[in-house]
């Protein structure tokens, strides 16, 4: 298959619940086979009912849903045995055994029995010691894990993961990540809802923001941090300033800390041609202005996603007027 | 690596995991249900049967045990039936099941086959317990086993779909309660219809438990209240009306799907 063909692709989608709420509006998505796909959005964006949509659990309003070639509706048992889900929520059956859910949830999206596949998520998981345990003698994060057991038992080539972080410790959202990458590596397409953003930006090969039923931006991780990210650039000066010479005017500076800091913010694009900082070193030591030390610093995914998740609502706002 | 068009695995999946449930509680589901019966043969068969003249040639006591035994029948697969779906319904474990490539006649066929498969089972235990009470004479054994499995599986769909609908435990309980309790108590368990007067007769055959117990009572001892090809068309009838319904259900997604 063209590696570009997409796995998933999801044509003019729209959901309205029956108590009126309009919850997604007219999406259209291709998800890339093999990829991690980040889908972030403020909450009530409408994130979990995009993907409950193509897993099946929520009908679309309008709209059509292909899984790897499979319309989930007309081929619903093609699409869903390829596809794989940890909902947001912890939904378990608490009076089961770990091993037993698991096994079950093989069995239930048509596989055949295999012990050894169920013992080796159970291991990477960190649950094989757990696998005789009741469920609901697991801690939270414990029973999260368990739920991507189960999403994995039928070694589905998509995986839908809402959340999965919340509520999982440090360490072992490490360990989780490191499960994610190596089953990207092997070939699984991911598809992946998170409130840390930082994750985001260290796991996803594309990125998709949400705000309000719309997806106002869908791009590659690497060009949105270098097309919306922002650099700055700060210099202590050894003498405070009291205003900004004119003949600075052109680089739009600013002084704060009582004229003890000089600053400069500039696209992360234009750093590459480098004209910007450059020049403007030279004016300030043409000036005769000194400084004592200067960093830069690049705005985060975090601040790009709160920058387009605001834009998205003023621009409505004004739109409304 | 091709979608079968028949998901064995997973109906089997669904079916073993009701059934673990069941044998987890074995205790409870046998135990009660032994209880109750012992209790109503030392009421009705001892205490007042022995009070009691003959009914169709049939001994009271005897006469009693194929309504006792649907009485649990009832009860045991409406409530086996519904739990089975709403419990999932409730703690939200539903997901997986909507999520997974299991058609809605799978998943019927895997719940209520797992619902009846108790009820039968429950059936049997409860013949057996009051055969230590009186001794029972079976005319018919294949249609016995036959009105047990089909009355089962009627009243374990009956539950599925109330199970569905339910959205409280409430409301899960007060369908048997309210409906089926007095239905059953006035569908012939303790008597036959004959012994009332006319015009409770003729009421009577709107009553739908009727037809049930006549032909279960029938494959005992060869006499019933109606004919037994009536008994049987309306028990055909019933499970027909609750296919049609669950169809319609899962057609719609109605309460299970936003
Ligand atoms: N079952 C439902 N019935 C009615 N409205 C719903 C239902 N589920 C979600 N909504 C509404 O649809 C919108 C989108 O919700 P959704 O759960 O998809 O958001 P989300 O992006 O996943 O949010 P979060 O980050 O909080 O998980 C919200 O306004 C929500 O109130
Ligand atoms: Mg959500």
């Amino acid at each position: 298959m063209n590696p570009m063909t997409p796995i998933i692709s999801i044509a003019n989608l729209t959901k309205t619940y029956a108590s009126g709420q309009e919850a997604l509006k007219a999406i259209n998505l291709d998800i890339r086979k093999g990829e991690i796909f980040a889908l972030l959005g403020p909450n009530g964006a409408g994130k979990t009912t995009l993907i409950n949509i193509v897993c099946g659990i929520v009908t679309a309003s309008t709209g059509t849903v292909s899984a790897d070639g499979h319309d989930i509706v007309r081929d619903y048992r093609g699409a869903r045995m390829k596809i794989g889900l940890v909902p947001q929520e912890l939904h378990t059956d608490a009076f089961e055994k770990v091993i037993a859910t698991v096994t079950f949830s093989r069995g239930l999206f048509g596989r055949a029995p295999n012990p050894a596949h169920i013992e080796k998520i159970l291991r990477e998981l960190s649950l094989w010691d757990k696998r005789e345990a009741k469920v609901r003698t697991l801690s939270g994060g414990m029973k999260r894990r368990l739920m991507i057991a189960k999403a994995l038992a039928h070694e589905p080539s998509i995986l839908f993961l809402d959340e999965p972080s919340a509520g999982v410790d440090v360490e072992l959202r490490r360990d989780m990540w490191a499960m994610v990458r190596s089953l990207r590596a092997s070939g699984v397409t991911i598809i992946l809802t998170t409130h840390y953003i930082e994750e985001a930006e260290d796991m996803a090969d594309r990125i998709g923001v949400i705000n309000k039923g719309e997806l106002i931006v869908v791009e590659e991780k690497a060009a949105l941090m270098k097309k919306l990210g922002k650099k700055e650039m700060t210099l202590n000066l050894q003498e405070p300033m009291a205003e900004i010479p004119p003949s600075l005017a052109d680089w739009g500076l600013e002084l704060k800390a009582d004229g003890h800091e000089l600053h400069y913010a500039f696209d992360a694009s234009a750093a590459n041609t480098g004209g910007g900082i450059a020049l403007l070193l030279k004016r300030l030591a043409e000036l005769g202005i000194g400084f004592k030390d200067l960093h830069t610093s690049q705005s985060s995914l975090e601040d790009i996603f709160v920058n387009l998740v605001r834009a998205d609502a003023d621009s409505q706002w004004g739109v409304r007027k | 690596m091709n979608a079968p068009r028949f998901n064995a695995y997973g109906v089997a999946a669904i079916y073993r995991f009701e059934m673990a449930r069941f044998m987890r509680t074995i205790w409870q589901s046998l135990v009660t249900p032994v209880i109750t019966t012992s209790l109503y043969f030392v009421v009705f068969g001892s205490a007042i049967g022995s009070r009691m003249s003959d009914v169709n040639g049939v001994p009271y006591a005897a006469f009693i045990v194929p309504g006792l035994i649907m009485m649990t029948v009832f009860t045991e697969s409406i409530f086996n039936g519904s739990f089975g779906i709403y419990f999932p319904k409730f703690v939200g474990t539903i997901y997986e099941l909507l999520s997974a490539p299991v058609s809605y006649v799978e998943v019927v066929l895997a719940y209520v086959g797992a619902a009846a498969t108790k009820s039968v089972a429950l059936g049997l235990v409860i013949l057996a317990t009051a055969s230590l009470f009186v001794p029972i004479h079976i005319l018919h054994v294949g249609w016995m086993i036959g009105f047990l499995v089909l009355i089962s599986v009627t009243f374990s769909l009956f539950g599925f779909i109330l199970g569905i609908w339910a959205n409280s435990f409430e409301q899960l309980n007060i369908v048997p309660m309210l409906i089926m309790t007095p239905l059953t108590f006035l569908g012939g368990a303790f008597y036959s219809i004959d012994m009332l007067p006319p015009a409770w007769r003729t009421l009577t055959l709107f009553n739908p438990v009727v037809y049930l117990i006549s032909g279960f009572r029938w494959s005992f001892f060869g006499t019933a209240d109606v004919a037994v090809g009536l008994s049987f068309g309306m028990t055909l009838g019933f499970l027909a009306v609750c296919l049609a319904v669950v169809a319609v259900v899962f057609k719609t997604g109605y309460r299970l799907k936003n």
